[in-house]
C-alpha cells in the first residue's frame, strides 16, 4: 500500500527544473506546429493582398499593403469566375447527395441492428482506400460512354462517393448522441416513425447534419485530381487553377491559392465541433 | 375504464428467451409493480404493453381491445422513462403540452391541462426552462406531469426513480403515490428496489427468469411467499432458510428441534422463518452469534445454526455480543415450509 502511494506520488511531484524545462518543450512544440500550419496561410494572405510588384519583391512587409490589384486581377481573369460559379455548383450538389444518402444511412446504422452492420461500417471507410487515380479514369471511360463527362453532374457523383463516408460517419456518431429513448418517448405520446423523426430528431440533429453537409461542400470544393481528368470546357476552380497557374505570374497563383484556401477554412472551422465528435474527441 | 389483460405472452430475443409465457390481470386504476432483478424480463414485459416491443407470442388487452399489434399511439397509454426523455430542445411547456399537440387539442385545453399537471407536480415555476436547466428530479417531475397530461388509460413507469438520490426518491415517492391515485388511472410501474414496491403497489408481480414467480399484494408476498426465491427476495435482511428432516407425520426436525408443519410425503422439505418472527425463549434453535449490528431501531444479529447462515432481528435493549449462544424460538404462525425440488412453498 505504501509502495503504491510512493511511486503514484513520485510523478505527481518532480523536481522544478525538470517540470519547468517539460513546459517549455511542451510550449516549444505547440509554437512550431501553430507556425507549421499558419505560415502557409499568412503567406498566402500577405501576398494575395499585396500589389503584384510587392509580390515578387524582398524582404516582404509584415503587414499587407492591402492592394486588391492581384485579387482584381484574378476575378478579371478570362475563365475564373465560370470556374468559380462550376465550384460552387459542384460542391453544392456533392452536398445534397451527400447528405440524401448519407443521413438516412448514418441513421440506419445508429438505430437499427441488422446483419452485416459491422462490415458495412468497415466498407463505408474502404472507399477511401483506394486511390482517386484508380477510381477517376475507368470513371473517365464510363462517363463519356454515358455522357455524363465534362458535366458538373458527374463531377457531383464522383465527389459524392468521396464525401459519403464522412457524411455517414458525422450522422452516425451524430444520431447515436440522441437517446433513442427520446424517440420511444415521442412514440407513446402519439407520434409515428416519421413524425417523431421530425419532431424530436430532426431539431436536435439539424446543427450536427448542417455541419456534416458543409464538411461535404469543402471536401468537393478542395478537389483537384478527379475535377481535372473528368472535365475539359467546365472545370471547377481548382482543376482550372491547376491547369493555368502553371503559367502564370506568382501574384495570381496567390490570390487563387487565398480564394480556394480561405472559404475552406472558414467552413471547416464553423464545424469543428461536430468533425471533432466524429473522431470522439470531447470538444470544449 | 382501462382493464389489462396480458395473456401468455413469450418473448424471445435471438436464442435468449426473455419471457415464458406471462399471464397477467390488471384492474382497473390499480396499482401495479413489476418487481425482480435486473434482467428478469420486467421492463421486456412494461415494453411490451407500451408497444415499443412486439409479443414473439401472446396477446395484450387493454380496456376490452386487443393491441398487441396497434403501435404504442394508439393505447391510450403514457410512459415514463428511466431517463425522463424529456425533449432537450423543448420548454418545460412544450414538453408536456407535446402529447396534446399530437391529438391537435386546441389551446385553451392545452393550457388548462399544462397548467393543472404542472401545478400537480410543483413545476409551475419552470414552464418557460429547458431541459438542461432542470435538475434531475425537476426533470423527472416534468417526465410524469407529460404523461399526465395526455390523461392516458394507463400510466406505464420504468424505474422512474432509480436515477434520484436516496433523499428526493423517498419524496418522490410518496409525492407519485398521491398523484396517481388521484389521477384514477391504471399503473404499471417497474422497479427493482422492493421497499418502493412493497410502499407503492396494490399489488405486486414478482418476476424471476422471465416468469412471474407471485402476484399478490405486498403484504402477502412478504408474508407468504410463494417460491423460496420470493422469500430471498423480498426483505432486507431476507428470509432464513433451513433443512428440515420428516419426523413424523406433519412433524419436522430443523436443528434439533422439532415443529409442526405441512403432511407431505416427502423425507427433506426446507423450513422458513423471517428475522424478525424470532424471539429469545427457551426450547428454540441454537444459534452462534457471529455478528451484532446495532441499527437503531433494533439489532440485526448475524448467527450460525448448525453451520447454516441464520439472522435474527432482537430488541436494541437486548445485550449480545459475538461468541453468545441463544436460543431463537420462531413464532409458530410465522413458519413457512418449501418443496426444496420445485422450491414452491408447501
Amino acid at each position: 500500500m505504501t509502495e503504491v502511494t510512493a511511486t503514484a506520488s513520485a510523478p505527481a511531484k518532480p523536481a522544478p527544473d525538470a517540470r519547468k524545462a517539460g513546459h517549455w518543450l511542451l510550449m516549444a512544440t505547440i509554437v512550431l506546429f501553430c507556425i507549421w500550419v499558419l505560415a502557409p496561410i499568412y503567406l498566402l494572405v500577405v501576398n494575395a493582398l499585396s500589389s503584384p510588384e510587392e509580390v515578387r519583391a524582398f524582404p516582404k512587409a509584415f503587414w499587407p499593403s492591402f492592394d486588391t490589384g492581384s485579387l482584381r486581377f484574378f476575378v478579371e481573369f478570362n475563365g475564373v469566375l465560370k470556374a468559380l460559379w462550376n465550384s460552387v455548383l459542384v460542391a453544392s450538389l456533392t452536398m445534397t447527395f451527400s447528405i440524401l444518402a448519407g443521413a438516412p444511412a448514418g441513421y440506419a446504422l445508429s438505430r437499427f441492428d441488422f446483419p452485416g452492420k459491422d462490415v458495412f461500417r468497415v466498407m463505408v471507410l474502404m472507399t477511401r482506400a483506394f486511390p482517386l487515380p484508380l477510381l477517376a479514369l475507368p470513371l473517365a471511360v464510363f462517363f463519356i460512354r454515358t455522357g455524363l463527362d465534362d458535366t458538373a453532374l458527374g463531377l457531383a457523383l464522383v465527389h459524392t462517393t468521396l464525401a459519403l463516408p464522412f457524411a455517414v460517419l458525422i450522422t452516425f456518431s451524430l444520431f447515436s448522441g440522441i437517446p433513442y429513448e427520446l424517440e420511444e418517448a415521442a412514440h407513446t405520446l402519439g407520434c409515428n416513425r416519421l413524425q417523431a423523426f421530425w419532431k424530436v430528431i430532426w431539431p436536435l440533429a439539424m446543427p450536427g447534419i448542417a455541419a456534416s453537409a458543409v464538411f461535404a461542400f469543402t471536401i468537393s470544393w478542395n478537389e483537384v485530381f478527379a475535377a481535372a481528368v473528368l472535365t475539359i470546357q467546365n472545370r471547377t476552380l481548382p482543376a482550372f487553377l491547376l491547369q493555368s497557374l502553371d503559367v502564370s505570374p506568382p501574384h495570381l497563383k496567390f490570390a487563387g491559392g487565398a480564394a480556394l484556401v480561405i472559404p475552406a477554412l472558414l467552413f471547416i472551422f464553423a464545424v469543428r465541433k461536430y468533425l471533432f465528435a466524429m473522431w470522439g474527441i470531447a470538444n470544449r | 375504464m382501462a382493464e389489462i389483460v396480458i395473456k401468455n405472452v413469450t418473448k424471445s430475443f435471438g436464442a435468449f428467451q426473455a419471457l415464458h409465457g406471462v399471464d397477467m390481470t390488471i384492474s382497473d386504476q390499480e396499482f401495479m409493480v413489476l418487481l425482480g432483478a435486473s434482467g428478469c424480463g420486467k421492463t421486456t414485459l412494461l415494453r411490451i404493453i407500451a408497444g415499443l416491443e412486439t409479443p414473439t407470442s401472446g396477446e395484450v388487452w387493454i380496456g376490452g381491445r386487443r393491441v398487441d399489434q396497434l403501435p404504442p399511439r394508439d393505447r391510450g397509454i403514457a410512459m415514463v422513462f428511466q431517463n425522463y426523455a424529456v425533449f432537450p430542445h423543448l420548454t418545460v411547456y412544450e414538453n408536456i403540452a407535446f402529447g396534446l399537440r399530437m391529438k391537435r387539442t386546441d389551446q385553451d385545453e392545452v393550457e388548462r391541462r399544462v397548467t393543472r399537471t404542472a401545478e400537480l407536480m410543483h413545476i409551475e415555476m419552470l414552464l418557460k426552462r429547458f431541459s438542461g436547466q432542470l435538475s434531475g428530479g425537476q426533470r423527472q417531475r416534468v417526465a410524469v406531469a407529460r404523461a399526465l397530461a395526455m390523461e392516458p388509460d394507463v400510466i406505464l413507469m420504468d424505474e422512474p426513480l432509480s436515477n434520484l438520490d436516496a433523499l428526493l426518491r423517498l419524496e418522490m415517492r410518496a409525492e407519485l403515490k398521491g398523484v396517481l391515485a388521484g389521477s384514477k388511472t391504471t399503473t404499471i410501474y417497474v422497479t427493482h428496489d422492493q421497499v418502493e414496491a412493497m410502499s407503492l403497489a396494490d399489488r405486486i408481480a414478482v418476476m424471476h427468469g422471465g416468469k412471474i414467480v407471485q402476484n399478490a399484494s405486498p403484504v402477502e408476498v412478504y408474508r407468504n411467499p410463494a417460491a423460496r426465491f420470493v422469500g430471498g427476495f423480498i426483505g432486507n435482511p431476507p428470509m432464513n432458510f433451513l433443512p428440515a428432516a420428516r419426523a413424523g407425520k406433519g412433524k419436522w426436525q430443523v436443528a434439533g428441534i422439532t415443529f409442526p408443519g405441512p403432511d407431505v410425503g416427502k423425507d427433506r422439505i426446507e423450513f422458513a422463518i423471517r428475522p424478525e418472527d424470532l424471539t429469545q425463549s427457551e426450547g428454540g434453535l441454537k444459534a452462534i452469534v457471529r455478528v451484532v449490528e446495532p441499527l437503531g431501531a433494533h439489532t440485526l444479529v448475524t448467527t450460525d445454526v448448525e453451520g447454516q447462515l441464520f439472522r435474527a432481528i432482537v430488541d436494541s435493549d437486548v445485550s449480545v455480543s459475538s461468541g453468545d449462544v441463544l436460543s431463537l424460538k420462531p413464532k409458530p404462525d410465522r413458519t413457512r415450509w418449501f418443496d426444496p425440488d420445485s422450491s414452491q412453498a408447501l
